[in-house]
């Protein structure tokens, strides 16, 4: 039954550019935990290792099958996905006063990652039926809007404001793609301007203190917006060339915080400098490029549109997390793909890739 | 609109998303990315190359350092304000490593002022390696005067050397109420974890015990800190941003310090322990547990040997007696005893029981602690002169189960509530309990030893001057406290407390007239059990206990003084006082004092007599009116 075209068609590029950023995401992930005060943290590591090879198993079987079947699947991914985000919250293991992890034995894994896919592979289901140029009205969007609230609820209760924003920025990505009716645009940019304020007293206190510091650093000059000085000295002193592997200063006196989970950007750079910032910041975008490429060289709605949302998962991600420890954007724990520490993350990410595989090398097979 | 409805195949065709329109959202899409990416690489710019050179003189020393402002953590005073625990300042030696080079000639100069071996530095040192050398490493603590004054004068000799300045607890006065008052330790590891105490950190001392532990939200206030640009040396050149701390809140307590002073001077040289109480709002007055331990040990740190003696000390003062510990009530009890038997109209004013010395039930002798015998009895001279043959007949005819809901109800064999951890529930055995417990149904014959209050019976001290309030007060039943107030540093009043109400002892108006008209004669009768500890100037109402810590062999014919210390009985006495409109409730217990009347009334009276004397009541004539009418009502 096996397709000879398939390999012909396999997206090596793709694969060589995953390769690429996982490695150096790697060697940074090295650097940083060698350097951990008191004693290096080697088993962060060898685990980040480990999910790395699970990684790769799990982006295999997301390509080897026909993508269209998930098409059929959605339904049950997302419920499945919705049952597992219940479950952690009423069983969840907490950890720093949120519920965000389920002990699947020796390894916990965080659902809020996979309900990412999940919200990705529902939404390609329904804009891919009814699509339209001239847009999705208010009321063809009221379905959809249920199916993005639901999981978004439930992980804002966790709570992992983050994820939950990750989740509403790619939905609303890929809804902006599909288009809004114009008229139903503005409605909705109304709407929005004025449950923005309503939001605010949900917020908690410290989330509302995150975005006031994001605002203004200097409200937190002890916490947040030490945390974005010393990202930016970190980052700053590396300039053109940085200063070497395994060499960072800030690195090494822990005055980064997170450095091997958000902020390890800043590590990056302090070491790499200018020139290998801006290296791995253009393999995310040649990343991000290659997928839209393979949006655009797909031929049927649902398979582009699927595409689209794993791409702006990744240019979210990016944009976010290298923009906290640049000072551009707010202090929220959102990981960079393949180089935060995180099991699940890393997960999620080669899912994603997979998927964006699956897509590619089946291109030829609709004609 | 219709015709916008209808579309021809054409037309709907045409409108139909297809790969063309996706390919040219796509390359919108594209510009977009493009636009985002770009803002990155400019701020990577600006920050690599524009700023580089200014970033990387800030990263060669980490020039910008984090420094810690502790907050004063609140104080501690009596209802009087008093202030019973205050903080002073520690000075402590600090080396930053990085700064201190040469290291061992800074430290053998260091020794030399503090006046120790510098290996014995050195050792400090060597344990705390791993930290960050620009992190400094406490050395010492709580310097003396000389040693700061050598310091400070020699600091230019002494690079990376600093003293800090750090608030230390201190209780004032030594051993009182320091179960109440309790003391600060070091923050362990589960509690950091734990997430109970946000913005906490390694090193950092917090309320482990009584009151310090109960307010700690309140008294520990917010840390400060500043952002500060140091120079190569280490020194500070500029500070960049300051966050002030928060100076904690003032916790005023309900105790009254002198009262206090005295119940812990009572208690000295017994293990046992003391509650007063205001029986019309259920603030506690004193609470004293004995022996009793030095607080300033727990926040200067103590030795290993201290903290052994602590430990191993067989009166065990590290537990709160009055709160903690469970004793069978004796003859207190017979306040409960009564009470049921009224109320369930087995007996009533007129009842009289003869007693001949002991009472005969199926084939044994239960006796009365008066071998002669008290003849005819009613119910005030039983109470009167706790006569156990009476109140055998009263719990027989009462069946335990009835006994023990009036004794529930009354709030024994249930926590008070009061807001110190730990607190003992003591124990109201029922026929169910016993059978679960130990499978064995209730012996009938239990219930004459359970209406005395022997047997299986267990209150705490605490429960008991809460009943005794209850009692003096017409019934009201109010939750203990020990918090009057909080106030911030600067005076402002944030908290006052109110008294709680926590339930009603089930008693009619004349039959609690008939319990107080016993207990009065308890120290004014003649025959009185504590006839002993009358008061010239003051009514005193109260009740004898006297209980048994194993029950009695028939063989053993030794008197009580002759046995050996840890099987003598416990002594108790609770009362209030004056006997109409009483202003103070007690309770005391000296564990194996024998007798209740010879070494707790004593000491329940000599307190009765400060507070009163000292017109310590004066403050709350105005607000105790209205108790003054309930008790005029119930009686």
């Amino acid at each position: 039954m096996f397709d000879r075209r398939l390999l012909q068609y396999f997206d090596w590029g793709l694969l060589g550019l995953a390769t690429l950023i996982g490695c150096s995401g790697l060697l940074i992930l090295y650097s940083a935990v060698t350097a951990e005060t008191p004693a290096p943290q080697m088993r962060i590591f060898y685990k980040q290792l480990i999910w790395f090879s699970g990684a790769l198993v799990a982006m295999v079987i997301t390509f080897s099958f026909n993508y269209k079947l998930l098409d059929r699947w959605g339904q049950i991914i997302y419920i499945g996905c919705i049952i597992l985000l219940v479950w952690v919250l009423l069983f969840g293991k907490s950890a720093g006063g949120s519920r965000r992890w389920l002990a699947l034995g020796p390894i916990s894994v965080q659902p809020s990652e996979l309900a990412k896919i999940a919200i990705m592979i529902a939404l390609a289901r329904y804009y891919s039926k009814d699509a339209h140029i001239r847009g999705f009205t208010l009321r063809e969007l009221f379905r959809p809007a249920i199916l993005i609230f639901i999981p978004f609820i439930l992980i804002l209760k966790q709570p992992d404001l983050g994820t939950a924003g990750l989740l509403l920025l790619i939905a609303g990505s890929m809804t902006v793609f599909v288009k809004i009716e114009r008229r139903s645009f503005i409605y909705l940019l109304v709407s929005a301007a004025a449950v923005v304020p309503m939001v605010w007293f949900f917020l908690r206190d410290y989330q509302k203190r995150r975005i006031l510091v994001f605002l203004d650093p200097d409200l937190d000059p002890l916490g947040a917006g030490y945390h974005i000085i010393q990202s930016k000295i970190a980052i700053g002193s590396g300039m053109i060339s940085g200063k070497g592997f395994l060499k960072g200063t800030q690195n090494a006196l822990s005055f980064l915080p997170e450095e091997h989970t958000d902020f390890i950007f800043s590590v990056l750079a302090e070491e790499w400098g200018f020139v290998g910032s801006v290296i791995v910041v253009l393999l995310f975008l040649m990343l991000i490029f290659w997928g839209l490429n393979i949006a655009q060289g797909c031929r049927e709605p649902f398979g582009t549109i699927l595409v689209v949302g794993v791409t702006s998962m990744f240019f979210w991600q990016v944009i976010i997390n290298i923009g906290m420890t640049m000072g551009l954007m707010p202090v929220v724990g959102v990981p960079l793909p393949f180089v935060s520490y995180g099991g699940s993350s890393v997960l999620t990410t080669a899912i994603g890739i997979g998927l964006l595989m699956n897509v590619s090398m089946r291109r030829f097979l609709l004609k | 609109m219709d015709c916008e409805d209808y579309q021809s195949p054409v037309d709907k065709y045409l409108k139909t998303a297809d790969s063309d329109w996706y390919k040219q959202r796509i390359t919108g899409v594209m510009i977009c990315v493009m636009v985002a990416f770009t803002v990155l690489l400019l701020r990577l710019l600006y920050l690599q190359i524009v700023m580089g050179e200014d970033y990387l003189v800030l990263s060669l020393n980490n020039r910008i350092r984090l420094q810690s402002i502790d907050p004063p953590r609140g104080l501690i005073y009596d209802r009087n304000n008093q202030v019973l625990v205050e903080n002073r300042p520690s000075f402590d030696v600090t080396i930053t490593l990085k700064d201190a080079r040469p290291v061992k000639k800074t430290i053998s100069k260091l020794a030399d002022y503090l006046d120790v071996p510098s290996e014995e530095i050195l050792q400090k040192l060597s344990s705390s390696k791993g930290i960050s050398a620009y992190k400094p490493i406490l050395l010492q603590q709580d310097i003396g005067r000389n040693a700061l004054a050598a310091i400070e004068a020699h600091k230019y000799d002494l690079p990376g050397i600093a003293i800090n300045v750090k608030l230390l607890r201190h209780y004032l006065n030594v051993k009182d109420a320091a179960h109440l008052i309790g003391y600060l330790s070091e923050i362990n590891a589960t509690e950091l974890a734990g997430g109970k105490y946000p913005g906490r950190r390694g090193g950092d001392f917090i309320g482990k015990f009584g009151a310090e532990k109960a307010f700690e939200k309140y008294l520990q206030g917010a840390r400060g800190g500043r952002q500060v640009e140091v120079n190569a040396n280490g020194r500070v050149v500029r500070v960049l941003k300051t966050v002030e701390a928060k100076p904690g809140q003032n916790i005023h307590l309900t105790i009254d310090h002198d009262l206090q002073k005295k119940t812990e001077l009572l208690l000295q040289g017994v293990a046992g322990a003391a509650v007063a109480m205001d029986p019309g709002s259920g603030r506690v007055l004193a609470l004293a547990s004995s022996p009793s331990f030095d607080q300033n040990y727990f926040a200067s740190g103590m030795s290993h040997e201290q903290w052994d003696s602590l430990k191993s000390n067989p009166f065990r003062p590290m537990e709160n007696k009055a709160i903690q510990g469970e004793y069978p009530p004796g003859s207190t009890y017979k306040i409960i005893t009564a009470l049921a038997g009224l109320e369930e109209g087995v007996i009533d004013a007129s009842t009289e029981f003869f007693c001949p010395g002991y009472h005969r039930f199926g084939n044994r002798i239960y006796r009365c602690w008066k071998g002669g015998g008290h003849g005819n009895v009613d119910i005030i001279k039983a109470v009167a002169q706790s006569c156990d043959v009476y109140f055998y007949q009263v719990g027989q005819l009462l069946g335990v189960d009835r006994l023990a809901w009036y004794a529930k109800a009354s709030g024994l064999g249930s926590r008070t509530g009061i807001n110190l951890g730990k607190e003992g529930r003591g124990l109201i055995p029922t026929a169910a309990w016993k059978k679960k417990r130990t499978g064995i149904p209730w012996q009938r014959g239990e219930t004459l030893s359970v209406a005395i209050g022997q047997g299986f019976n267990l209150a705490t001290p605490l429960q008991m001057v809460d009943l005794t309030s209850a009692i003096a007060n017409g019934g009201t039943r109010y939750k203990p406290i020990i918090l009057d107030s909080i106030t911030t540093a600067d005076g402002r009043i944030v908290y006052q407390s109110e008294p709680q109400v926590i339930g009603k002892v089930p008693l009619s108006a004349p039959n609690l007239e008939l319990v107080r008209r016993g207990l009065w004669e308890v120290v004014n009768g003649d025959k009185g059990t504590a006839k002993g500890s009358r008061l010239a100037d003051i009514e005193i109402s109260g009740k004898t206990g006297t209980s048994q810590v194993i029950s009695r062999k028939k063989n053993d014919t030794r008197s009580e003084a002759a046995r050996p210390a840890h099987l003598r009985p416990h002594a108790w006495f609770i009362a209030y006082a004056p006997s109409v409109a009483p202003e103070i409730a007690v309770a005391v217990l000296v564990e194996h004092g024998e007798h209740g009347s010879s070494a707790a009334a004593p000491i329940a009276a000599e307190l009765i007599k400060t507070f009163l004397r000292a017109g310590r009541s004066i403050d709350r004539a105005a607000k105790g009116q209205d108790r003054v009418v309930q008790a005029g009502e119930s009686g």
